[in-house]
């Protein structure tokens, strides 16, 4: 029932045996480890599970870990290079966009994304491109400002 | 009341004052906007919530919800789930082992917690939908997601008391709201308002919600032998868990750890001790091995309770002047029997206006549902939706502007308390908002401002939340190389305690920040209160301050064994702490460092524990936070959409001790009452108790196109009565802001919306 997984997560080759219903967020939280992305709603809707799948930004919980087959994945834990944190991290950070940090892996993803698309979004365009992921402590508003100051300093 | 606590609250009514705190002139590190200490392990994914331990061995457990809410399981099929792979136990009232019932929270005690005194899982009963019957245990999540959908149940179903509407008639008045009396009389209300010049009288709804942190319950446990368990949860209050959980097990306190370093959101729906968390260290009990319980969204909705719906009435009269002399709020929530847990919806009532003549009361009727919690200021959020939203009735019927009603309702002294108030500044919060709003260029007259299909509102109310402390303890660690530890069982689901309590002992100890550590998240530490009712932030300054005080003691105990010190002949009330060490006030030049007092007695370290008063200033003021909440509203003429444009909460919430954390959590307060008020609904089938949008997809918490800028405003004077001067902050935020919504969507529309939430139909 079991069928091979091969992928590269972070940059680091991953090849495991699977079952082919396992979604990719329990994937990588359970057998690759890697818990920074969350498991909030299971249906799409928090977007607290948002990696990057060659460079888009998903919702981990709501496709299979096989549809991952050969591609590569990054997740929070991949984006500071050498302990260096990336910009959006460093915004998220300094401008307070994250109380009980629970949604901020997804939202920092999705905000990068976000980025690669439109790299000098107004406030309304960063708040509709966000708006696919729930943030229930901060108010909103230090997420936009760290978006914001992100764009300003020239992109992530 | 009994004797005993007359006796106390007269007791604390002649207790002379402390000296307001000394801190509050002279700190440093606090009231400056920091960033928090837990950022960088938060946005590298770093930080680790419960689900995320994995001790070796681990298995998963995974619950089956009841499908009716009153009768009993007449026949469990558990074989196809038993035959499933990756199974290796299902729990069903037959195997579970033996439990005493938890016991509901005391709130003269305030040791345990539990939302719920139903036996847990230890008959064939149903007494909600959505109740557990059953837990699969199973080698992988997805095996045990695979067996518990195989497991069947045949009930007999009694006809269950599920709906609001058609059991308004049993409703009953509780014994007690929160240990306060539900009832309260001054004078004749109901005769002074018929008598009235001007009268409103206005019934108001809101419904059920719930909490919807992000992170969904969860719990991780272990055994060692028979008698030691091991619990990581997304608690609120790990060492209330940790008495609940020996309570329940037949253990002693000592024999269980708690752990819960980071909890991802709470909102009150993480204090109550809920069943996943028995069932988890049951489970663990069964089979011998570690064992996670994650619950699902779907979960969390059926086994864990929100906010009651509500009836609230309110009825106001006044002179023609604006002077009140009837003020009647009688409130109907719901709480079934095994949760007896009436929503204090009149609270804000009894301490916010002056009148002549006063009447509230609470009224509860037992519904078969899963039991209601505490959300977000339980009964100051949905309370002062009503009586806020009365006061800008009252306004419109005179023709004032609603913040010079305020001005003319504003009491000298608290109004059913009889007490003064230690710190009141509503009035300035008020006025400094209105300011910076530009109140003034409000139009009075409602529907008039419009741009294009859009019609535009202003709307202001009062926000209101009790100032509450609870005794607690601490242990400071002084280190020979000067750095200290301070430790505390605390809880962080994101406020920023750890932050904030950092910033308040450098500042105490008058260390550098990066001197000094914080220990929090563990039952094993000192005792402290939950993180709830705003009370964790003040409990755990007072317990600081009080072991930091014991420190200093001891030190200079130490130091006055050496002849030749500085400190000779010094007491401690001479000293102050700055500089890495103790000085003398009124001579600067005059001190020693902590590393030298240390050196000389020859200890490696210094640690003491102590503990705060009892919080008899509670006794002797009227305690409070308060604030002015300004918002713009749009509401589409042809549509009925209503769109927040413009918000500015201006809050008198003593001391604040950083800007930073303090206004993100008032902003998420103001979000989350912007839900309350326009999105969020959790809807019961009324026949079979069913909640029917148990998913996030379909419970709606705002996003963040939902939202406006949100400013914030503090009045920061500090509370004298209070360490540091300062207030708990996480609940006031929420306060007054559907009110506020509803006001100005009466002023962009004329129409006057008593039933939350403010959707389409209801302007159409």
């Amino acid at each position: 029932m079991k069928q091979t997984l091969t992928l590269t997560i972070n940059g680091k080759s991953y090849s495991d045996e699977v079952e082919p219903r396992l979604l990719l967020i329990h994937y990588l939280r359970e057998v690759a480890g890697l818990t920074g992305p969350h498991i909030g709603c299971e249906t799409s809707i928090c977007g607290a599970c948002t990696v990057m799948l060659d460079g888009m930004a998903v919702k981990s919980c709501t496709m299979f870990a096989v549809q991952a087959e050969g591609r590569s994945v990054l997740t929070i834990e991949g984006l500071a290079q050498n302990g260096k944190l990336d910009p959006l991290q460093e915004a998220f950070w300094n401008e307070h966009a994250l109380q009980c940090g629970f949604c901020t892996p997804g939202m920092i993803m999705t905000a990068r994304q976000l980025l690669a698309d439109n790299p000098s979004p107004s406030e309304q365009e960063i708040r509709h491109g966000l708006e696919g992921n729930l943030c229930r402590c901060t108010g909103y508003q230090h997420i936009v400002n760290a978006v914001k100051a992100v764009a300003k300093a020239g992109g992530a | 009341m009994s004797i005993m606590q007359t006796l106390v609250q007269t007791a604390a009514r002649f207790k002379p004052d402390a000296d307001p705190d000394p801190l509050i002139a002279s700190k440093k590190y606090v009231g400056r906007a920091l960033d928090r200490v837990d950022g960088r392990l938060k946005v590298t994914g770093g930080a680790r919530f419960t689900a995320e331990y994995a001790p070796d061995d681990m298995v998963y457990a995974a619950p089956v919800f009841s499908t009716i809410a009153k009768g009993k399981v007449r026949r469990l099929d558990t074989a196809a789930a038993e035959s499933s792979p990756g199974v290796i136990a299902v729990i069903t009232p037959k195997n579970m082992p033996r439990l005493v019932t938890p016991s509901l929270t005391d709130f003269a005690k305030l040791d345990k917690i539990a939302a719920s005194n139903l036996p847990v899982l230890q008959d064939d009963s149903v007494h909600w939908n959505g109740q557990v019957i059953a837990v699969v245990i199973a080698e992988t999540h997805e095996q045990a997601q695979e067996a518990a959908a195989r497991v069947r149940a045949d009930y007999d179903a009694d006809e269950g008391m599920v709906s609001f509407e058609r059991n308004k008639d049993k409703a009953i008045m509780p014994k007690d709201v929160l240990g306060e009396p539900p009832e309260i009389k001054i004078g004749d209300a109901e005769k002074n308002l018929k008598s009235a010049p001007v009268q409103v009288d206005a019934t108001y709804r809101s419904p059920y919600y719930n909490h919807s942190a992000i992170e969904p319950h969860a719990t991780i446990a272990y055994w060692e032998g028979d008698d030691r368990l091991y619990v990581f949860d997304s608690t609120q209050w790990v060492e209330g868990y940790r008495n609940s959980l020996a309570h329940v097990f037949a253990l002693n306190r000592e024999n269980i750890r708690v752990m819960a370093p980071f909890v991802g959101g709470g909102f009150g729906g993480k204090a109550g001790f809920w069943w996943n968390t028995i069932l988890c260290a049951a489970a663990a009990k069964m089979v011998g091995r570690p064992v996670k319980l994650a619950l699902s969204r779907e979960g969390v909705f059926r086994i864990v309770g929100g906010r009651t719906v509500a009836e609230q009435r309110v009825a106001l009269g006044a002179t023609r002047e604006g002077k009140l002399t009837a003020l009647i709020h009688t409130g109907l929530t719901v709480t079934p029997d095994h949760a007896r847990y009436a929503e204090q919806c009149t609270f804000p009532t009894r301490h916010l206006y002056a009148t002549e003549a006063l009447h509230v009361a609470q009224y509860v009727v037992n519904l078969d549902m899963v039991a209601n919690t505490w959300m977000r200021a339980p009964g100051e959020s949905i309370g002062t939706f009503a009586v806020e939203s009365a006061l800008d009735e009252l306004a419109v019927e005179l023709r004032m502007d609603p913040i010079e009603l305020r001005r003319k309702v504003e009491p000298a002294r608290d109004p059913t308390k009889d007490t003064e108030f230690s710190s009141r500044n509503l009035i300035e919060a008020y006025e400094r908002g209105a300011a910076e709003f530009n109140w003034s260029s409000r139009n009075l007259q409602p529907r008039s401002r419009r741009d294009g299909a859009w019609l535009v509102g202003h709307g202001v109310a009062t926000a209101y939340y009790p100032a509450l402390r609870f005794p607690g303890g601490a242990r400071v660690r002084l280190e020979a190389d000067g750095t200290a530890i301070v430790q505390a069982a605390a809880n962080e689901m994101g406020m920023g305690v750890a932050t904030g309590q950092l910033q308040h002992a450098a500042d105490r100890l008058g260390l550098p920040l990066h001197c000094v550590e914080f220990d929090y998240g563990d039952s094993h530490l000192p005792t402290s209160p939950m993180a709830g009712g705003s009370c964790q932030t003040l409990s755990i300054l007072a317990a600081t301050r009080a072991t930091v005080e014991k420190l200093h003691r001891e030190l200079l105990k130490l130091e006055q064994k050496d002849s030749a010190s500085p400190l000779k002949g010094a007491k401690y009330e001479d000293l102050v702490a700055r500089d890495n060490g103790l000085f003398l006030a009124s001579e600067p030049s005059r001190g020693v460092s902590y590393v030298e007092i240390l050196r000389k007695a020859g200890k490696p370290y210094l640690e003491v524990e102590g503990v705060s008063s009892a919080p008899m200033e509670m006794m002797k003021y009227s305690m409070a936070s308060y604030g002015a909440q300004f918002c713009e509203v749009r509401v589409n003429e042809t549509t009925g959409e209503v769109r927040v444009a413009r918000w500015l909460g201006s809050f008198d919430c003593g001391t604040v001790l950083n800007p930073k954390t303090a206004m993100s959590q008032l902003r998420g307060g103001i979000v989350m009452g912007i839900g309350m008020a326009l999105t969020e609904e959790m809807l019961v089938d009324g026949r079979s108790g069913r909640i029917m949008n148990r998913s996030l997809a379909g419970y709606h918490v705002p996003v963040n196109l939902d939202v406006p800028r949100i400013d914030v405003l503090f009045n920061d004077i500090p509370d004298p009565q209070t360490a540091l001067g300062a207030h708990g902050i996480g609940e006031i935020g929420i306060t007054g802001v559907a009110a506020a919504i509803a006001n100005a969507v009466y002023n962009a529309t004329g129409k006057r919306v008593r039933d939350l939430p403010i959707t389409l139909d209801k302007l159409l």
